[in-house]
């Protein structure tokens, strides 16, 4: 596992309903104690077996799309490790909480990050045609919200002058009024929606900004942390080579990519700069090195908006 | 040679120093991955407000020879605190 482990589980009734849930699941050949994968933001995700069961974040749980978002998963077997069935609803001391039980999958590991096979499984997305019923995808709507969080202080001085670069749609956390091009999206990708199957093949996971959108959103991280130097060169060669050699339809095939990718990438950069501002101030530390690259975007992207 | 989709006859030109062949009549370009690869690197590297390129941007990590075992890739590690988040998560 790589993933953050909490020992202390900050929801133990939650835990154990979760685990039961899991329990009842989980395939033939007994029952391994339950484990927590995932135990942050107010999202607990626990594994029995072979199967992972995930109660969602509170405010996020009452997306009324979500069950279709689940099924579009389910009919895309070959790029989704999907929900095996309908979210379910859950009440307790912890109020009520939308669960979800999917198979379980290896995640990717930091020695070793899938660029080229995330990049094919983007483009494999982005090529699907959209189903009519297919909901919307639910961002850029975060950046907002955590800007509008940010402690006083000079790093945060500086992500909020390049929030203010942003386009208004973005700023206010609207639908994009005048999208490139509607295709099917992941919605909110970083490596930590991969798992790997027995099998050795790639899938993603967490439906809940699957939908019809700007697929160039799914590229928005890695051309971020591109942008503020943090990935290696090659790392993002290998992405983009792969993403356009394999048909990819958010960028064109030859030439400068960063018309279609400069908003995005800017908005990934502030919205990365002000979760670390936030979680550093939360726990009073100074921000690391990559954590500061990322705020150094942010006053580049001011100068030269400026 | 001739256009694997139309028949047209390919004609090659260099953009940013890599060789592509392209269909006089249909327009299709037809370059392989490698091709694809260095034209991404060369001209895909980042907005106006990226930072600017370590000094060993586009060169391979250097191969050490252990005494022992494989060669070894060595670069910086993704592992330390913020940029694992940043890599992982939400
Ligand atoms: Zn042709």
């Amino acid at each position: 596992m790589t993933g953050p482990v909490s020992p202390d589980i900050s929801q133990p009734e939650l835990f154990d309903l979760l685990a039961g849930i899991g329990r009842e699941r989980a395939g033939p050949g007994g029952t391994p104690p339950p484990e927590p994968l995932y135990d942050r933001h107010g999202v607990l995700v626990v594994r029995v077996g072979d199967v992972v069961v995930k109660a969602h974040q509170a405010d996020r749980g009452e997306d009324p799309d979500l069950g279709r978002r689940v099924a579009l998963a389910g009919d895309l077997p070959e790029l989704f490790a999907a929900p095996l069935g309908p979210p379910l609803r859950v009440t307790g001391g912890f109020g009520e909480r939308t669960v979800t039980v999917t198979a379980f999958g290896e995640p990717v590991h930091p020695d070793d990050l899938p660029w080229r096979a995330a990049a094919r499984l983007l483009a494999d997305l982005h090529r699907r045609p959209v189903p009519p019923d297919a909901p919307g995808w639910g961002r850029p709507a975060r950046v907002a919200r955590l800007v509008e969080r940010l402690p006083d202080g000079p790093a945060a001085g500086e992500v909020r002058r390049a929030f203010a670069t942003l386009p208004a749609w973005i700023r206010e956390g609207s639908p994009d009024p005048d999208p490139a091009g509607e295709h099917l999206i992941h919605g909110d990708w970083h490596l930590g929606q991969m798992v790997r199957l027995p099998d050795g093949s790639w899938r993603f996971i967490d439906v809940e900004d699957l939908g019809r959108g700007d697929p160039v959103w799914d590229l928005a991280r890695p051309a971020a942390l591109h942008s503020a130097g943090v990935l290696r060169p090659a790392d993002w060669t290998a992405f983009l080579t792969s993403y356009r050699a394999a048909g990819g339809p958010a960028v064109p095939l030859l030439g400068d990519p960063w018309a279609r990718l400069d908003i995005p990438a800017r908005t990934l950069a502030i919205q990365i700069a002000a979760t670390c501002v936030i979680s550093a101030r939360g726990t009073d530390r100074p921000l690391d090195e990559a954590e500061t690259a990322l705020v150094d975007a942010c006053t580049r992207i001011s100068r030269m908006v400026a | 040679m001739h256009c694997p989709k139309c028949r047209g006859v390919m004609r090659t030109y260099t953009r940013s120093g890599v060789h592509i062949e392209q269909c006089d009549n249909c327009r299709g370009i037809f370059l392989d991955y490698g091709e694809l690869e260095a034209l991404s690197r060369l001209e895909a590297q980042g907005p106006g407000w990226a930072a600017a390129p370590p000094p060993a941007a586009g060169t391979p990590p250097v191969q050490v020879h252990h005494h022992h075992g494989a060669p070894v890739h060595h670069h910086r590690p993704y592992h330390g605190g913020g940029v694992f988040h940043m890599l992982f998560s939400t």
